[in-house]
């Protein structure tokens, strides 16, 4: 056989031998999942892009006199920051929903196309690949949000300046009141814990996953529901209803020390209260279902062959 | 050490009984082929040897129990399902950078050398290709992967007759180097025959012939007979008899070649005929059961 001596593609060749092989393994399985699911990345981007064009527009029609009277009054200074904190929500929301749908084609997909068999012929642990795909929710999909978050907050910031200074408005007195490095703070902290709170709920769409032979999107919701409606009939709004509807929906507000219901705004750092994100035996039960999900996950992976 | 060493495989899917007792040794360095008809447990046996499935018996594949040892085992274990497993989704150059960054024997430069030689390109989108191209392209990853054993099932399936040439012709040219080992299944005889060193017959299960292909020349003979030898040949208890042209041929297992010279042309199966003589008892058993 001849070989040849330069490889004929002009991709380059990617320089990371160094590192010890599982690394090196994990960092190919994460891109991996990132060539096939585009839309992880896309889609909180255009919701982010959607964000930056609403405040723009917003920005546009207040009137010089509405933006004085706002500064004027330092009780109000919650409002220059309410669309940053809406363009936040919004892409934290949209990597939720792209995660969800993520987790549940993850071990499903592979299986329907057969291409679990040519996954299957590397060296590849099942351990390994169920963790690559336990880690995009977890530890990617954070780290996409809050770029595009930053991203989008400077591009609000830079728009709403413009703007200003069309209509004669000095943009200092916006950047003034403007605390990025606060709101990003918060960001990192809130992700940080939304990511632990929500980990039971990938871990179990990414379980369905791997063992639903169809429509694992039923699957994973109708236990949830039977659960749910079973307990709200039996028990009332009790325990199990409101304990499932807060694991998907509530958590926002755990590790801040604004009161449970969020009412008031977080304002400053002393808002943050790590004892409070670590202290919640929910966390900690969560992480742990979340890690038997996972388990069982990679068992049945292991066994599963194409549908 | 054996390169595959299996005592007593058995495997049931619910009430059907894929491998029924399957004992199988393949030394290194054989190019074995694996044939049975559809549901003779081909896919199951091979499956069970690269990890895929657990079965009850003793399985050891280069020193390793692939159902608990399968990520290792892939180091030096190569395996094609079928031409349908590539992933649609992926692009031939994102193929070439996966293998070379999880696959520690994956020899890039290789790779392209073989596919420089076909018409794919990088940007190509695998759902874009041909079936026979996917095959080329898959062939091409497998053959820069430096392993002791390559498994192979039905690689060939649903591909027109000259991919199908060209797979094999390649195979045997480019990569069989003599430490090497193959194992492929088909059902297909004729297009595996001229390249296997050892046969492995499977019929519900079970092995029916497992030999060297020098062993299968030298047990199997063919005897064309005309009407009035006919009796004084089925005397000598053929295997199988039939009938092409108004002439009888005959085939023997182990019987020596004098007396069949004195009945008639005394020619070597092809591994088709013997295949056809030794399931088509099998199968006439099942009808008759």
């Amino acid at each position: 056989m001849t070989r040849d001596p330069e490889p004929l593609s002009d991709a380059p060749a990617v320089a990371v031998p160094t590192w010890p092989a599982p690394l090196r393994t994990f960092y190919w399985l994460i891109r991996r999942e990132l060539w096939e699911h585009r839309v992880l990345y896309i889609a909180p981007a255009a919701v982010a892009a959607l964000g930056v064009i609403g405040t723009f527009i917003g920005s546009l029609h207040l009137s010089n006199a509405e933006r004085a009277a706002r500064l004027a009054d330092p009780a109000s200074t919650y409002d220059y920051m309410e669309p940053f904190g809406f363009v936040a929500g919004t892409v934290f929301l949209g990597g939720v929903v792209v995660s969800i749908l993520y987790c549940l084609a993850a071990l499903h997909g592979e299986r329907r196309d057969r291409s679990i068999l040519f996954w299957k012929s590397l060296p590849v642990s099942d351990l390994m690949t169920v963790l690559s795909k336990a880690a995009v929710p977890t530890l990617l999909m954070p780290v996409i949000v809050f770029t595009l978050v930053v991203v989008a907050h400077l591009a609000v910031a830079a728009l709403t300046s413009l703007v200003w200074l069309a209509n004669g408005f000095d943009p200092r007195l916006l950047w003034a009141e403007l605390d990025l490095p606060f709101l990003w703070t918060v960001l990192a902290y809130g992700l940080t814990f939304m990511t632990l709170w929500h980990a039971p709920v990938f871990a179990w769409m990414l379980l369905v996953s791997a063992w639903a032979r169809r429509v694992p999107f039923v699957w994973a919701l109708a236990p949830l529901a039977a659960i749910a409606i079973v307990g709200r009939l039996a028990f009332g709004a009790g325990p199990t209803f409101s304990h499932l509807a807060g694991r998907l929906t509530g958590g926002f507000t755990g590790p801040f020390t604004v009161g449970s219901r969020g009412e008031a705004p977080v304002t400053s750092l002393a808002d943050l209260d790590p004892a409070r994100l670590f202290g919640q035996p929910g966390v900690w039960i969560g992480l742990l279902v979340a890690a038997l999900f996972l388990f069982a996950a990679i068992r049945l992976r292991r066994s599963r062959s194409p549908i | 050490m054996s390169c595959i060493r299996a005592r007593g495989l058995r495997k049931a899917f619910g009430s059907t009984i894929a491998l029924d007792g399957v004992d199988l040794t393949v030394e290194a360095g054989r190019i074995v082929g694996l044939i049975g008809p559809n549901g003779a447990g081909k896919s199951t046996t091979l499956h069970a040897i690269v990890g895929l499935t657990a079965c009850e018996g003793e399985l050891e594949v280069l020193g390793r129990d692939p159902w608990a040892q399968r990520g290792s085992l892939m180091h030096d274990v190569c395996f094609i399902a079928d031409v349908a497993v590539m992933p649609r989704w992926m692009r031939v150059g994102q193929a070439l950078d996966f293998m070379a960054g999880v696959h520690p024997r994956f020899d890039r430069a290789r790779a392209e050398s073989f596919l420089a030689r076909t018409t794919i390109r990088h940007a190509s989108r695998i759902r874009d290709l041909s079936k026979g191209m996917v095959t080329q392209l898959h062939l091409a990853l497998i053959m820069a992967v430096d392993v002791k054993l390559l498994v192979l099932d039905e690689p060939t399936l649903g591909l027109d007759i000259l991919y199908r040439k060209q797979f094999y012709d390649t195979l045997l040219n480019d990569y069989f180097d003599g430490d090497r080992t193959i194992l492929v299944s088909t059902h297909d005889v004729a297009e595996v025959e001229h390249i296997l060193t050892d046969v492995v017959f499977l019929d519900r299960g079970r092995i029916v012939l497992d030999a060297s292909m020098e062993e299968v020349q030298d047990r199997y003979l063919e005897v064309v007979v005309g009407p009035d030898r006919l009796a004084a040949a089925r005397a000598l208890r053929p295997l199988h008899e039939r009938t092409l042209l108004g002439r009888s041929i005959l085939l023997f297992d182990g019987v020596a070649r004098e007396p069949l010279a004195a009945l008639g042309e005394v020619r070597s199966p092809g591994l088709a005929d013997v295949f056809v003589a030794l399931m088509g008892g099998t199968q006439t058993a099942r009808e008759a059961a």
